[in-house]
C-alpha cells in the first residue's frame, strides 16, 4: 500500500512542474489509484452489487407485487436500493486510507486536497454507476417491467441521481473516516440530505416506466439542480476538509 | 456579577413573562376563528415557533461557515447551542400540528410537503446533534458539523421545492403571499407576531444557556488537554510546564 501511494506521489510530482499544485493531474492521478485498488480485488463492487440485489429480493416478498404494482412501487424500490447501496459503498473510500495510514501521505504529497476528494468523488461516481447498470436490467426481469424503450432517459436519470449520491457522499465519508459507529453514522447523516434526489429520481423513474413513457422533464430539471447546488457546496468546501 | 449576566438574568425573566403574557394573549385576546373556534388558537404558537426554528437553522448555518473559514471553536459552540435550540422549537411545531390535524383533517398525520419536509429537517438536526456524541476527535467534528450544518440548510429549500410541486394539503400562506380573501383578522396578526416575539426571546435564553454550557465544556477539554502534555515533563518541571505551549499532535 505504501509503494502504491509513493507511485502516486511521483506521477503527481512528474506532472507538476511549478511549486502550485494543479488539479487534473493530482485529480487523475487519484481515480486512477481508486480503480486499480478496486480492481484488484472488486470486493467493493461485489458486495455492494449483492447487497442491492438482496434489497431488491426483500422487497419482492414483502409486497409480492403484480405487474401493475410494481410499475407504481418499481422506481422508488430502485432508488432506495440505489441508495443503501451508495451509503455502504462509500463507506470504505476513506476507511482504506485510514486503516492502511495512508491518508497523511496523500495530504503531503503535491496535490491539492480538492484533486483528492475530487478524484475519490469520480471513482466513486464510477463503482455505484456499474452496480446500479448490473441491477437495472435484473429489477426490468424480476419486475417485469420493460425497460428497453427508455433506455437513454433511464441512463440520463441514473447519471444525474449517481452525482447527487456521491457528491455529498464522499464528502461525509472523508469528515466520518474517525467517528466511532461511522458505519451507523454515515447513513445516519447521509440519507436524510439525499432525500431531494430520492424524490425527484423516484419520480423521474416513475414517467419513465409508465405506460405510455412520459418525458420527466420536472423531475430532471430539480435533479440536475439539486446537483448543481451539491457539486458548487462541494467544490467550495473540498479545500478545508482534509485540512488537521 | 457580570454586566453580561445581569443582562442575560434581566432577559430570562423577560421571555417568561412575555411568553406567560403571549398565552394569555392566545387564549383571551385572538378573537374566536369562523370554523375552527377554540382549535385554531394552536396556530399562534405552531407559526411562531416553525419561524423561529428556520431562524435557529439559518443561525446554524452562518455560525458553521464561519467556523470553516476562521476555526474559531465559539462559532462551533454557538452553532450547535442554535442546533438543539432550533430542534426544541421544530419539536413544538411537529407536536401541535398533530393536534390540530387530528380534528380538522380527520387524520393525524398525511405526507403532505410541509409536513415532509419539517419531518425531515427534524430528522437532519437529530444527526447533527448526535456528530457530537460519535466524533472523538473535537477538532474533526467541528469541521464535520459545519458542512452538515451547511448541507442541512441548503437542502431545506430543494426539499420544499421538489415536493412541493407533486403534492399538497397544509393551509395556504396567511402572512407573506396570502390570498386576498384569507387575510388574517388585524387582532390575530397582532398575537401572532406579540408570539413569535416570545419565541424569540425563549430562543435567545435557549441559546445562551446551552452557549454557556458548551463553553464550559470546552474549557474543560482544554484543560484536560494541557494536563496531558505536560504530564511528561512533570519530574523536571512541576506545575506550569508545558501550559504555556499547548501545542496539538499535527500529522503535518
Amino acid at each position: 500500500m505504501a509503494s502504491q501511494t509513493q507511485s502516486v506521489r511521483e506521477q503527481t510530482l512528474s506532472s507538476v512542474s511549478d511549486s502550485a499544485p494543479r488539479l487534473w493531474p493530482g485529480l487523475w492521478a487519484i481515480f486512477a489509484k481508486e480503480v486499480r485498488t478496486e480492481f484488484r480485488t472488486r470486493e467493493l463492487l461485489v458486495t455492494t452489487a449483492v447487497f442491492a440485489l438482496t434489497v431488491v429480493f426483500m422487497f419482492s416478498f414483502s409486497f409480492d407485487p403484480t405487474s401493475e404494482e410494481s410499475r407504481r412501487i418499481g422506481p422508488g424500490l430502485l432508488w432506495i436500493a440505489f441508495l443503501f447501496a451508495g451509503t455502504l459503498m462509500l463507506e470504505p473510500a476513506f476507511l482504506r486510507e485510514q486503516t492502511n495510514d495512508t491518508l497523511a501521505a496523500l495530504r503531503l504529497a503535491p496535490i491539492a486536497p480538492t484533486a483528492i476528494l475530487l478524484g475519490k468523488t469520480l471513482a466513486n461516481f464510477l463503482f455505484l454507476a456499474i452496480t446500479e447498470a448490473l441491477l437495472v436490467p435484473v429489477f426490468a426481469v424480476f419486475y417485469n417491467v420493460s425497460v428497453a424503450n427508455v433506455i437513454p432517459g433511464l441512463v440520463l436519470v441514473c447519471l444525474l441521481g449517481t452525482l447527487g449520491i456521491v457528491v455529498p457522499g464522499t464528502i461525509f465519508s472523508a469528515l466520518t473516516a474517525q467517528a466511532r459507529m461511522r458505519e451507523l453514522l454515515l447513513p445516519l447523516l447521509l440519507l436524510p440530505i439525499l432525500t431531494p434526489i430520492l424524490i425527484a429520481a423516484t419520480e423521474a423513474t416513475a414517467a419513465l416506466l409508465s405506460d405510455p413513457p412520459e418525458w420527466p422533464s420536472m423531475a430532471l430539471k430539480l435533479l440536475a439542480g439539486a446537483d448543481i447546488i451539491f457539486l458548487t457546496v462541494a467544490y467550495f468546501l473540498f479545500d478545508s476538509l482534509l485540512e488537521e | 456579577m457580570t454586566p453580561t449576566r445581569i443582562f442575560w438574568l434581566a432577559a430570562k425573566i423577560v421571555a417568561a413573562l412575555w411568553m406567560a403574557a403571549a398565552g394569555y394573549a392566545i387564549f383571551f385576546i385572538a378573537p374566536d376563528e369562523r370554523t375552527m373556534h377554540e382549535i385554531q388558537r394552536i396556530f399562534y404558537m405552531h407559526v411562531a415557533s416553525a419561524w423561529t426554528a428556520g431562524i435557529a437553522f439559518l443561525v446554524v448555518a452562518v455560525a458553521g461557515l464561519l467556523y470553516l473559514v476562521k476555526r474559531d471553536p465559539r462559532y462551533d459552540w454557538a452553532a450547535i447551542s442554535a442546533a438543539e435550540s432550533g430542534l426544541a422549537f421544530t419539536t413544538v411545531v411537529l407536536v401541535t400540528g398533530p393536534i390540530w390535524a387530528k380534528p380538522i383533517w380527520g387524520i393525524w398525520w398525511t405526507w403532505d410537503p410541509r409536513l415532509t419536509w419539517t419531518f425531515v429537517l427534524w430528522l437532519m438536526y437529530i444527526a447533527y446533534l448526535l456528530i457530537g456524541t460519535l466524533v472523538e476527535d473535537r477538532n474533526r467534528h467541528g469541521v464535520l458539523r459545519a458542512v452538515y450544518g451547511l448541507f442541512a440548510f441548503i437542502n431545506v429549500p430543494i426539499v420544499w421545492f421538489s415536493i412541493r410541486w407533486w403534492r399538497g394539503q397544509h393551509p395556504s400562506p396567511v402572512v407573506a403571499g396570502a390570498e386576498p380573501g384569507s387575510r388574517l383578522d388585524p387582532t390575530m396578526w397582532a398575537v401572532l407576531f406579540f408570539t413569535w416575539g416570545a419565541t424569540l426571546a425563549l430562543f435567545a435564553v435557549l441559546m445562551r444557556g446551552r452557549y454557556r454550557l458548551e463553553a464550559i465544556r470546552g474549557a474543560t477539554e482544554e484543560l484536560r488537554q494541557q494536563a496531558e502534555d505536560s504530564a511528561p515533563a512533570h519530574s523536571d518541571a512541576p506545575g506550569l510546564s508545558g501550559a504555556d505551549t499547548p501545542v496539538r499532535a499535527s500529522l503535518i
